[in-house]
């Protein structure tokens, strides 16, 4: 037999070319300084976005007032407006967007999948059922409709993801089962309404459509407390969630823990999604969007974590601004994502249709 | 360590939920050889591999690296041991090929690591050995096949284990390739002492480039051993069911197996 060696120590490294070095390296700062620069940008686009809301509206206030106020001092006619009335409004549009941001991220790439989004696949429309129920039919208000729309999004996903579960996920199986089971919930939620009172109605339609209407601080502080302990344990997981997308098998032999890091992710993906929802509503849409725009910008390579929840924050941000006084009439901030939605879900879904169908 | 790292399966007991694909297995890897197992096709040879890297957990018996049942062990440390490189993996959108390829660095790194320049070199390594460095910077979605299973094969370089398992390392590579590919795995074999496991349908190249060649049927161990002695017309018929002539490759008087089919039967069978 061949004489072959058997000496191993710890691998050492078979020396490449120095210009291989290069290659690589240069190759992937490239991508990272791309990445870098879309962080910026979007970050820079949301600080402004941020300006102009608390600047703009029906009345103008000029940045120095707005600075002052931010800073708490108290500005006549100005400390009402921004300070009351535009600043909570705006946080929670950047939280919120943020929350959406990075739960659907995290979901589409971890089920391989851009349409395997929490806003596609039930879950919101699982927060909003339960959150139409307690309202009309439990009389349930403020927090005790929250926890109990949280809670059911949490069900929901289970339920799809265990419905899903065949020796493993697949997205695509995941998906049709999450399209049936939203379908079914969004009836329930008709089936309620149809019964509801006049103030009941009102109310649980702005569960419905997603709307940042009358805002105050209250409901801002909890979606900024999960997004401060929910973030930085999916960041923790990037490098895990990057792995995933080679497919269990591949990630596992490469050291994940397939099933629990999913258990995570899952978890932590769906508590962001539903706090931001039961503060501002499921705004439709921006769960789906951010991630797909995200890496349009980005190009490949990388994380998307932190450019998609950006892009969420400032789709967020805009569609508010754009609802209140672009058109004639205020539409809630998810009318307005949901027009720009729609037609990519539709191209989306025409897409994998003339792939074959392999969704 | 001195001594290369070993790793064998007692009665190992694989299957999926009602059906049991491997029974009570006994095998031990050569250490620092190349070991090739051949075996009809669903006869278990995916399923063992993935049982011994432990992705697939045994309904009875164990894989032992070094000592330590796989199933117990970190995930991690098994795979900075042992990689793998699955029969069909996933290539994912948008991801340039050096990107994936330094995925291979991930049970290396930590939690929120910091790319070294240990990693950079690995995966220039991987990527020249390959022949893939002048696609570093291209979506994998645009590849060929073969350039694919290529760079997959760089992954796995790049994750630079003792042990290397690797299912079907040749599928979709044309046959110069497919040579490069072996040459490059008795490379790794010969200069690093790295243990190779593969699984390879093509049994001449098997008998060629392996040291140690395992073949399965039905999820059982039909014979093991060296080539010469392994690759009969027996084994063969057993096997896969089908009668062949055995000679001496002239080219590197290992056996060389010569299918009869049922058209082309000129001289009486051994
Ligand atoms: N995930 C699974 N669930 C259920 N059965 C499976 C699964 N994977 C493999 N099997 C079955 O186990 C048996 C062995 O499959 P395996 O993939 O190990 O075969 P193989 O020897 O690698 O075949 P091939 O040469 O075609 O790759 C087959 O009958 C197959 O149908
Ligand atoms: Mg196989």
């Amino acid at each position: 037999m061949s004489g072959s060696v058997t000496k191993t120590t710890q691998t050492p490294p078979a020396v490449p070319a120095a210009g291989a070095v290069d290659t690589v390296s240069r190759g992937r700062h490239r991508r990272g300084r791309r990445r870098l620069a879309v962080v910026v940008v979007l970050s820079v686009l949301i600080v402004a976005a941020f300006a102009v809301t608390l600047m703009f509206g029906r009345t103008f206030h000029p940045p120095a007032d707005v600075v002052r106020v931010v800073l708490g001092q108290d500005v006549p006619g100005a400390s009402f407006t921004v300070g009351r009335l535009r600043l909570p409004r705006a946080a929670l549009a950047v939280v919120a967007g943020l929350c959406f941001g990075l739960g659907g991220v995290t979901f589409q790439t971890m089920l391989r999948n851009p349409l395997a989004s929490p806003d596609i696949i039930g879950i919101s429309a699982g927060a909003g059922a339960a959150a139409t129920f307690a309202i009309v039919v439990l009389s349930l208000e403020g927090a005790g409709v929250s926890v109990f729309a949280i809670v059911v999004g949490l069900a929901v996903a289970v339920l799809v993801y265990l419905l899903a579960y065949r020796n493993g996920v697949s997205g695509g199986r995941l998906v049709l089962i999450g399209i049936g089971i939203a379908a079914m919930l969004e009836s329930v939620t008709a089936h309620i309404l149809d019964r509801a009172a006049e103030w009941d109605l009102q109310e649980a339609l702005r569960w419905l459509t997603g709307s940042l209407n009358g805002t105050t601080w209250d409901e801002v502080v909890p979606v900024v407390i999960a997004v401060a302990v929910l973030a930085p344990v999916l960041l923790s997981r990037a490098g895990d969630l990057e792995t995933l997308r080679l497919g269990d098998d591949t990630a596992s032999a490469l050291g994940v823990r397939v099933d629990r890091t999913r258990l995570v992710l899952i978890v932590t993906a769906v508590g962001l999604i539903a706090f931001a929802t039961a503060a501002a509503g499921p705004i439709a849409f921006v769960a789906f969007l951010s991630g797909p725009i995200a890496a349009r910008l980005v190009g490949p390579g990388g994380s998307l974590l932190v450019p998609a929840a950006l892009v969420g924050a400032l789709l967020v941000l805009v569609a508010d601004f754009a609802g209140q006084f672009l058109f004639g009439v205020r539409y809630p901030v998810g009318v307005v994502t949901g027009v720009l939605g729609a037609p990519y879900l539709v191209y989306l879904i025409v897409r994998t249709h003339r792939a074959g169908g392999s969704l | 360590m001195t001594t290369a790292h070993s790793l064998l399966v007692e009665g190992l007991t694989l299957g999926y939920q009602d059906r049991v694909v491997i029974e009570s297995l006994d095998l031990t890897v050569p250490p620092g050889r190349i070991t090739a197992i051949v075996g009809a096709n669903a006869c278990g040879k995916s399923t063992l591999l993935r049982a011994m890297s432990r992705l697939l957990s045994p309904r009875a018996g164990h894989v032992l690296l070094d000592g330590k049942r796989v199933h117990r062990m970190p995930s991690k440390e098994v795979a900075r041991t042992l990689g793998l490189l699955p029969q069909s993996p996933i290539a994912p959108e948008g991801i340039a090929v050096s990107d994936l390829v330094g995925r291979g660095r991930h049970p290396h790194q930590g939690r929120f690591a910091r790319w070294s320049r240990e990693d950079d070199e690995a995966v220039a390594a991987a990527l020249e050995a390959t022949g893939t460095l002048e696609l570093a910077d291209r979506s994998v979605d645009e590849l060929s096949g073969g350039q694919r299973q290529r760079v997959w094969i760089a992954m796995a370089l790049a994750q630079r284990t003792d042990l290397l398992l690797l299912d079907e390392p040749t599928t979709f590579l044309d046959v110069s390739h497919q040579v490069e590919v072996l040459d490059l795995l008795t490379d790794l074999n010969r200069t690093l002492g790295t243990t190779i496991v593969m699984v390879l349908h093509d049994l001449n190249l098997a008998a060629r480039y392996a040291d140690h060649l395992i073949a399965l049927a039905d999820g059982r161990l039909h014979a093991e051993g060296d080539p010469a002695r392994v690759l009969t017309p027996e084994t063969v018929e057993a096997v896969f069911g089908l009668r062949s002539r055995i000679i001496t490759d002239p080219v590197s008087g290992r056996p060389l197996m010569l299918p009869i089919g049922r058209h082309h039967d000129t001289a009486p069978a051994a």
